[in-house]
């Protein structure tokens, strides 16, 4: 095949026989193209992409909000024809799915908070599972002040 | 127990074919065995033309990283018996330019490591009669974990932003970045800063995370890029204030 770590001439001509695009001793790289579908290879991606996608959900829940108040400065009576709207079957449908999608991403979100936020008490570094609970029991918290704002007062 | 297991390899030999082709060999079946092992067999007994890094056979020198079924690992440190029957399919690393086979181009890696300085900067050098620079046991377990990154290229395998965005300068590199600047002795942290701060920097990771799950070394790259955005995030909100430094 090769003699001194050369090719011989026959060797030479079949090779570029076989690839006449190739030039001896000239590198050639092969770039390969990322497939668009990227995401759906590993379960890992499909679950960021997820991730990623119900911050869609996010955005409509603070919209919504934001219409909501802008309603109910137009007067009792816009108020009621919205609050009506939100509790039709279709809405309430949509809202269920949306609600899904919050719930995912919140989750997902504050399980990765620890890779973030290190958190040093004195010379030890605080658990993971500390940092986690914090989160979990400040979202809980929020939670159970709504709650109490609603129905409980 | 089967006597032998296919190895299906990824081979690229630009002066054969403008596209990497699959190729099959038969390789003994030993349960000691690593993939390394199999691709050594290969080059020995089979086809000497087979192409890849090795060097140290222990999980050291970073140098045996492929895709192995899809997932970006060590083959010194991955066993053949962990995909039997088989077949065993080794591809080189996601997101680089392949030389040749299981070869890949790391150059623009190393330009991008250089560009995060990773060593220890000093505005100045103390005067060697003053001694060494001391540190406690608390100021190494600050970078420890960073500083165990063997440069394997894992994380940039597994990250599909690296491999969509070819700027970005990537896990390990900003890991190490990360590595000096939690060093007691090092002082350059506003300048891997300027560097990281850009869009191709800290800016491109939208935290897929696994680059982490990949690492041999534990090393959570993913995390010293988080850290290190909320790092980023604090100077840029101090620079706000009217006694910051912008």
């Amino acid at each position: 095949m090769s003699q001194g770590g050369r090719l011989i001439p026959s060797e030479v001509a079949s090779r570029k026989a076989a690839n006449p695009r190739y030039q001896l001793y000239h590198p050639k790289w092969h770039r390969p193209r990322y497939p668009i579908f990227w995401w759906v290879d590993r379960l890992a991606y499909l679950r960021f992409i997820t991730r990623e996608l119900t911050s869609l959900a996010v955005g409509y829940a603070a919209v919504l909000l934001m219409v909501e108040i802008w309603t109910l400065g137009r007067g009792a009576e816009a108020y009621q024809r919205f609050s009506d709207l939100l509790g039709s079957v279709p809405v309430l449908v949509f809202h269920g799915v949306v609600l899904a999608f919050l719930l995912f991403h919140s989750v997902t979100w504050l399980n990765l908070a620890p890779k973030a936020l290190v958190v040093r008490l004195g010379r030890r570094r605080v658990p993971d599972r500390l940092v986690l609970l914090g989160h979990y029991s400040a979202w809980l918290a929020a939670t159970a002040l709504v709650v109490w704002f609603l129905v409980g007062r | 127990m089967a006597e032998s297991i296919t190895i299906e390899v990824r081979r690229y030999r630009p002066e054969l074919e403008d596209e990497p082709v699959w190729q099959s060999f038969e390789v003994p079946y030993r349960d000691e065995w690593m993939v390394l092992d199999g691709l050594n067999y290969i080059k020995d007994a089979l086809d000497g033309s087979l192409s890849y890094r090795w060097a140290c056979r222990m999980g050291v020198c970073g140098s045996c990283g492929m895709v192995v079924n899809g997932e970006p690992v060590l083959t010194c440190a991955t066993y053949l018996s962990s995909f039997a029957p088989g077949p065993v399919r080794v591809e080189p690393l996601q997101g680089f330019p392949v030389i040749r086979d299981l070869v890949v181009d790391l150059q623009d890696f190393v330009a991008k490591l250089k560009s995060v300085k990773p060593w220890i900067v000093r505005d100045e050098e103390r005067p060697l009669s003053d001694g060494e620079y001391l540190q406690t046991p608390d100021e190494l377990a600050a970078y420890k974990q960073y500083a165990m990154c063997i440069n394997c290229l894992l994380c940039y395998s597994a990250c599909p932003i690296f491999a969509l965005e070819p700027t970005f300068i990537g896990p390990a590199a900003i890991a190490l970045a990360q590595r000096y600047n939690l060093d007691s002795r090092d002082q350059g942290s506003a300048e891997r800063m300027d560097v990281l701060s850009q869009h191709e920097g800290l800016w491109c990771c939208t935290f897929v995370g696994e680059c982490s799950e990949v690492c041999p070394k534990h090393v959570d790259p993913a995390g010293a890029i988080q850290r290190y955005k909320v790092a980023a995030t604090a100077e840029w909100f101090k620079s706000l204030l009217p006694w910051g430094n912008r």
